[in-house]
C-alpha cells in the first residue's frame, strides 16, 4: 500500500553511496528470511502431502490444487470435473471486497473532496479526524461494529426506540455487514489518495468548463472525475485488495454463511483439523491474484505518469 | 436603467470586498461593443477581481454588472454567454485539442459533431488545423495559448475575458501574439476585455485603457491620452519612464502655470483643471521629450551637469544633477540622425523641453 | 442586489456524507466506550454509570490472563518498533542518500512488501517458515514477525521527513571537516528526529494492534492483548472486555495524535 512517491524525488543524493550496501543489509536480512523465504517455502508446500494432524509429508504432490479446482465424486475415483466450493469462496470475496470498495468509494470521495476544498490550515485536522480510527486496533474496531449493529445493540435500540422500526433489523450475519465492516477497516485508504489528488486539481479547469457552459455536476463528471482518476484507481486497489484477503470482519460479521477466502485459509491451520498444503495453496492463489492487480496497477500508473 | 445595446459591459458601483479587505472600490465603467479594452495595472489591483466578476467567479458584493443592459450578477459563469482565456490556459488534460475547442457549444447542446465542426473551424482560423488530435500536453506554450484562445472564441460569446493570457510566453511570441489579438478582435468583432500588468501590452493592442491600482481606477482613456496626459502621480508613474519632480505653482496665466522647482529653477507648463496658484505638486518629465545642448535654446531650459550616460541599445539615457536640485533622466535615440550628441560626464549642459513634454500631475 | 455565491467547489450533499462518514468511523468506537462504563454485567441493559469493569480487568478472575497478555504485547511491541525503527532509517538513508544504484527500486519494492501481501498470506508464510526450519513457536516467534512487517510502517514517515530535508546540510557539514559519519549523527540524525519518532509510534502500534499474523504464528498458551480479546469475544462480548478495548484504543489515539502533533509542530518550524 505504499506510495511509489517514497522513493524518488529531487532530494536524492550520494551522500552515503558508499555505506549504501551496509546500510540496506539489515532490511534485506530481515525481509528476506521473514518475508521472501516464507513465500517462497509456502510455494514449496503448497506442492507437499498433507499429514493428518497439521504440518506436511515431505513429498511431492498436486493434492492441494487438485483438491481446490476438481470435483472427484465422493470416493476420490472420478475423473476431474470442475470444483465449484472454493471458486465460490473465491468469487464471493472478490463479490465482498467489490461492494465494500465501491461503498468506500461512494462515501470516501465526496469525504475526501471536501477535506481537499476546506482551507489548508483545516485540511491536516480533516484528514487527521479520518484517519484516527484507523489506528485503533481492527479487532476492536471490528467487535465495536458488531456490538453496534447486533439485533439487541444500540442502532436497532435506537432506530425502534423512535419508532423507526417495530422489530430490530438483523443486519449481523449478513453480507452487508461483512461489506461495512471491511468499509470500516479501511476507508482510510479510500480517501488519502483521492485527497492527495483533488488537493493537487488544477480547479481553473472546473472554472475553465463552467465558463464554457458547463453545469456543475457536469463539470464533476467531464473534468474532476477524469483529472483525479489516478487517484480514485489507487484508492479503489488499497481498499479492494487488503479486503480480499481480510479475515476479522466476516469472521465477525459475517457468520457461516459469508464464508471468504480469509476464513478458508485459517480453517487449514487451525488445531489438527487443517490441511497445510491446502492452505498454502489456496494462499498461493489469493497471493498470486494480489499480486497480478497490483501488477496491472503499477503499469497503468507508469504509463499515466509518462 | 434603459438599456443601451452598444455599451457590451457596465459596471456599475461595483464593490468588492474579502472580509475587511476592499478589493475593488466602487468601480464605475463603460465598455463599448466591438471594443478592445484593457484592464492594466500592477499585481493586486483588483483587475483581475473584476476580470472574475465580470466571468461569474466573484459574487459583487455592492453595485451591478450589466451586458448589453440586462443586470448579470447572480447568473452563475454557465449561464453567461461570456468566455474567458485563461491565465495558465487551463486546457483540459483529458481532451484532445479539437474536444477540448468543441467543449463549450457541446455543452450549450450542440452534437458532438456540430460542435467538432465548429471546432475545426476556428482551428483553421488560429492555424492549429494539424494539432486537432493532440493533447495540450504535447504542444508548445504558444500553441496551447492559441488552442484556449479558440475554445473561448468557439462558442462565439459576446464578450471575450482574457487574463494576462501572454505572460507566460517570452518576448518575442508575445509580440507576435499581441498583433495576431489585435487582428482577431477586428475580424470577429467580439468585446475584448483584456487584463496585463504590461503597459506597453496594453498601450499596443488597445482602443481603450483603465489604468487601476488599489481597487480604482485611476484614469482611463486610450493609449496617447493615458501616456501623454497622465492624470495623477500613479499613472504617470506606472506608464511608460518619467521624471517626478516636486514643483510649486507660483501662477496661473493664459493656460499656462509657472512653477518653480529646488535650486530655484523655474518651469512652465500647460496649466490642469483642478491645480491652482500656491499648489504643491509633482511634474512629470518624459524622458524621451527632453534634449540637451550646450547653449540654452529659446524654450524652457534648465541648467544641469552629466553625471552618467547609460547606453541601452536603442537609446542612450544620460542621468543629470540640476543644480541644488533634484536628479534628472534625459533619453536620446541612438541614431546618427539624432538630435541630441553625447556628453561626457563631468560637462555642464542644458535640458531643454519639447512642447507639451511637462505636465502637473494630481497626487 | 448581492446573490448567493456560486461557487463551483462545493458540491451538495458533500459537506453531509462526510459528517455521516465522520460518524460511522467513530460511532462504534463511542458505543462501546460508553458501554464500558456500564455498571450492568449485561451488555444491553444500562444500569448507570460504574468502573466496576475496570476493576474486573485488574483484579477480576481473567485478571492474570489479560496481564499477562498486555506484558507480552507491550515488551513486543516496544523492542520490534525499535528495531523496526532501526532498520528503517538505515534503509531510507541508503535509498534516498545512497545515489542512484540498481537494487534501489527493488529494495524499496522489498521494504513495501509486507504492505502488498495480504496479512493472511504472510501468517501463513511466516508459520510455515517457523515449522519447516523446525523453530518453536512462541513469543520469539511473534516478535520476529513483527519486526518484519513494522518496517514500511516505521519507513514511510522517515523516508518523507528525509525527503524534506536538502541534502545540502549535510554536504555544509562535510565541507566544514565533518566525515561522513559525523554528517550523518550530528546533522543528518537530529534532522530526521521528527520522522523517526513518527515512524516509531506508528510502528509501535502496528504492533500492538496485529491480529493475524500473531494469531498464526503464536505458541499454544502464548497471548497478545488482541490475541486474548479474540478469544474472548468468540464466547460472546462482555463488558470487562469492551473495557480493555476502550483502554488499549485510548493507548493508540494517544500515540497518533502525539504522532501527528510531532510531525505538525515540525512542520511550523
Amino acid at each position: 500500500m505504499a506510495g511509489g512517491a517514497a522513493t524518488g524525488g529531487s532530494s536524492t543524493s550520494d551522500t552515503y553511496a558508499e555505506a549504501r550496501t551496509w546500510l540496506l543489509l539489515p532490511a534485506w536480512v530481515t525481509l528476506g528470511i521473514l518475508v521472501l523465504a516464507p513465500v517462497a517455502i509456502m510455494l514449496v508446500y503448497s506442492f507437499l502431502t498433507k499429514e493428518f494432524r497439521g504440518g506436511v509429508i515431505w513429498e511431492f504432490s498436486l493434492g492441494a490444487y487438485d483438491q481446490f479446482f476438481c470435483s472427484r465424486g465422493l470416493f476420490g475415483d472420478e475423473p476431474c470435473s470442475i470444483e465449484w466450493t472454493y471458486i465460490q469462496i473465491f468469487w464471493r470475496s472478490i463479490w465482498q471486497a467489490g461492494a465494500a470498495t465501491l461503498l468506500s468509494l461512494v462515501i470516501g470521495f465526496p469525504t475526501a473532496y471536501f477535506i481537499a476544498t476546506r482551507p489548508p490550515r483545516q485540511r491536516t485536522l480533516w484528514v487527521f479526524l479520518v484517519t484516527i480510527p484507523y489506528w485503533v486496533n481492527l479487532l476492536i474496531r471490528t467487535v465495536s461494529m458488531k456490538f453496534l449493529l447486533r439485533d439487541e445493540g444500540p442502532l436497532n435500540d435506537f432506530l425502534t426506540g423512535i419508532g423507526l422500526l417495530n422489530e430490530p433489523l438483523a443486519i449481523v450475519n449478513t453480507n452487508f455487514a461483512v461489506q461495512l465492516g471491511l468499509f470500516y477497516s479501511y476507508l482510510p485508504f479510500m480517501v488519502l489518495p483521492i485527497y492527495a489528488a483533488v488537493e493537487r486539481y488544477n480547479f481553473a479547469l472546473s472554472e475553465a468548463a463552467s465558463d464554457l457552459y458547463a453545469p456543475r455536476w457536469t463539470v464533476l463528471r467531464r473534468i474532476l472525475l477524469p483529472s483525479v482518476k489516478p487517484g480514485i484507481v489507487a484508492g479503489c486497489i488499497l481498499v479492494f485488495v487488503p479486503s480480499l484477503g481480510s479475515f476479522l470482519a466476516p469472521d465477525l460479521l459475517g457468520g457461516a454463511r459469508n464464508f471468504m477466502i480469509g476464513s478458508l485459509i485459517e480453517e487449514q491451520f487451525k488445531g489438527n483439523a487443517g490441511n497445510w498444503p491446502f492452505g498454502a495453496a489456496a494462499s498461493m492463489i489469493l497471493l498470486t491474484m494480489v499480486l497480478i492487480i497490483l501488477l496491472i496497477f503499477a503499469r497503468q500508473q507508469a504509463k499515466a505518469e509518462s | 436603467m434603459t438599456s443601451k445595446t452598444n455599451d457590451a459591459i457596465e459596471v456599475r458601483n461595483a464593490v468588492k470586498r474579502y472580509g475587511d479587505f476592499t478589493a475593488l472600490k466602487k468601480v464605475s465603467l463603460t465598455i463599448s461593443d466591438n471594443e478592445f479594452f484593457t484592464l492594466l495595472g500592477p499585481s493586486g489591483c483588483g483587475k483581475t477581481t473584476l476580470l472574475r466578476m465580470i466571468a461569474g467567479f466573484e459574487d459583487v458584493t455592492e453595485g451591478g454588472i450589466f451586458l448589453f443592459g440586462e443586470e448579470i450578477e447572480g447568473l452563475p459563469p454557465h449561464k453567461r454567454p461570456i468566455n474567458t482565456v485563461f491565465q495558465n490556459y487551463a486546457l483540459f488534460p483529458h481532451m484532445n485539442v479539437l474536444d477540448n475547442v468543441g467543449f463549450g457549444l457541446e455543452m450549450l447542446g450542440k452534437s458532438k459533431s456540430e460542435a467538432r465542426a465548429r471546432a475545426g473551424e476556428v482551428l483553421e482560423m488560429v492555424q492549429l488545423t494539424q494539432f486537432s488530435a493532440r493533447k495540450p500536453s504535447q504542444l508548445s506554450g504558444g500553441q496551447q495559448q492559441r488552442v484556449a484562445l479558440a475554445r473561448a472564441l468557439a462558442p462565439r460569446p459576446k464578450v471575450l475575458l482574457l487574463d494576462e493570457p501572454l505572460s507566460a510566453l517570452d518576448l518575442k511570441l508575445r509580440k507576435a501574439m499581441q498583433i495576431e489579438l489585435k487582428h482577431l478582435q477586428k475580424e470577429t468583432g467580439i468585446t475584448f476585455i483584456f487584463v496585463t500588468h504590461d503597459q506597453e501590452e496594453a498601450l499596443t493592442m488597445s482602443d481603450r485603457v483603465a489604468v487601476m491600482s488599489a481597487g480604482e481606477v485611476q484614469q482611463l482613456g486610450d493609449a496617447r491620452e493615458i501616456y501623454e496626459r497622465p492624470r495623477n502621480m500613479f499613472v504617470a508613474d506606472f506608464i511608460g519612464e518619467t521624471n517626478l519632480i516636486e514643483v510649486t505653482v507660483d501662477r496661473i496665466d493664459a493656460g499656462r502655470a509657472a512653477c518653480h522647482l529646488g535650486g530655484g529653477h523655474r518651469l512652465t507648463c500647460d496649466a490642469v483643471d483642478g491645480i491652482g496658484a500656491g499648489a504643491s505638486v509633482h511634474m512629470s518629465l518624459r524622458p524621451e521629450r527632453l534634449f540637451l545642448s550646450s547653449a540654452p535654446t529659446e524654450g524652457e531650459s534648465l541648467k544641469a551637469r552629466v553625471r552618467e550616460n547609460i547606453f541601452i541599445g536603442t537609446d542612450i539615457s544620460t542621468i543629470l544633477d540640476l543644480d541644488d536640485g533634484p536628479e534628472f533622466r534625459v533619453r536620446a535615440s541612438n541614431s546618427s540622425r539624432g538630435t541630441s550628441r553625447v556628453f561626457e560626464p563631468g560637462t555642464e549642459v542644458f535640458v531643454n523641453m519639447e512642447q507639451g513634454a511637462a505636465r502637473l500631475l494630481m497626487d | 442586489m448581492a446573490s448567493k455565491k456560486y461557487d463551483l467547489r462545493v458540491y451538495p450533499g458533500f459537506r453531509g456524507i462526510t459528517l455521516l462518514c465522520l460518524v460511522i468511523l467513530y460511532a462504534p468506537l463511542i458505543v462501546v466506550m460508553v458501554y464500558s462504563f456500564n455498571a450492568s454485567p449485561s451488555i444491553t441493559n444500562w444500569e448507570g454509570l460504574s468502573l466496576r469493569w475496570y476493576a474486573d480487568v485488574f483484579t477480576g478472575p481473567e485478571s492474570a490472563k489479560f496481564k499477562s497478555a498486555a506484558r507480552n504485547s507491550f515488551v513486543i511491541a516496544l523492542i520490534a518498533a525499535t528495531v523496526a525503527t532501526t532498520i528503517a532509517t538505515l534503509s531510507a538513508t541508503a535509498i534516498l542518500r545512497g545515489g542512484r544504484f540498481r537494487l534501489r527500486m527493488v529494495s524499496f519494492g522489498l521494504i513495501s512488501l509486507p504492505l502488498m501481501v495480504p496479512e493472511i498470506v504472510t501468517a501463513v508464510a511466516t508459520l510455515i517458515f517457523f515449522n519447516a526450519i523446525g523453530f518453536d513457536r512462541g513469543l520469539l516467534t511473534i516478535l520476529l514477525a513483527h519486526i518484519a512487517f513494522c518496517i514500511p510502517f516505521a519507513y514511510l514517515p522517515i523516508s518523507a521527513r528525509m525527503q524534506g530535508i536538502e541534502s545540502t546540510y549535510e554536504q555544509a557539514a562535510m565541507d566544514l571537516y565533518a566525515t561522513r559519519r559525523q554528517a550523518f549523527t550530528r546533522v543528518l540524525l537530529p534532522l530526521m528526529a521528527p520522522g523517526i519518532v513518527s515512524g516509531f509510534i506508528l510502528a509501535f502500534i502496528v504492533s500492538l494492534d496485529d491480529f493475524i499474523i500473531t494469531n498464526f504464528v503464536k505458541g499454544a498458551g502464548v497471548e497478545t492483548l488482541p490475541t486474548a480479546i479474540f478469544g474472548a469475544v468468540k464466547q460472546g462480548i462482555k463488558p470487562n472486555i469492551m473495557a480493555i478495548s476502550t483502554m488499549l484504543l485510548g493507548v493508540s489515539v494517544v500515540m497518533v495524535t502525539l504522532s501527528w502533533l510531532i510531525s505538525r509542530k515540525d512542520r511550523k518550524t
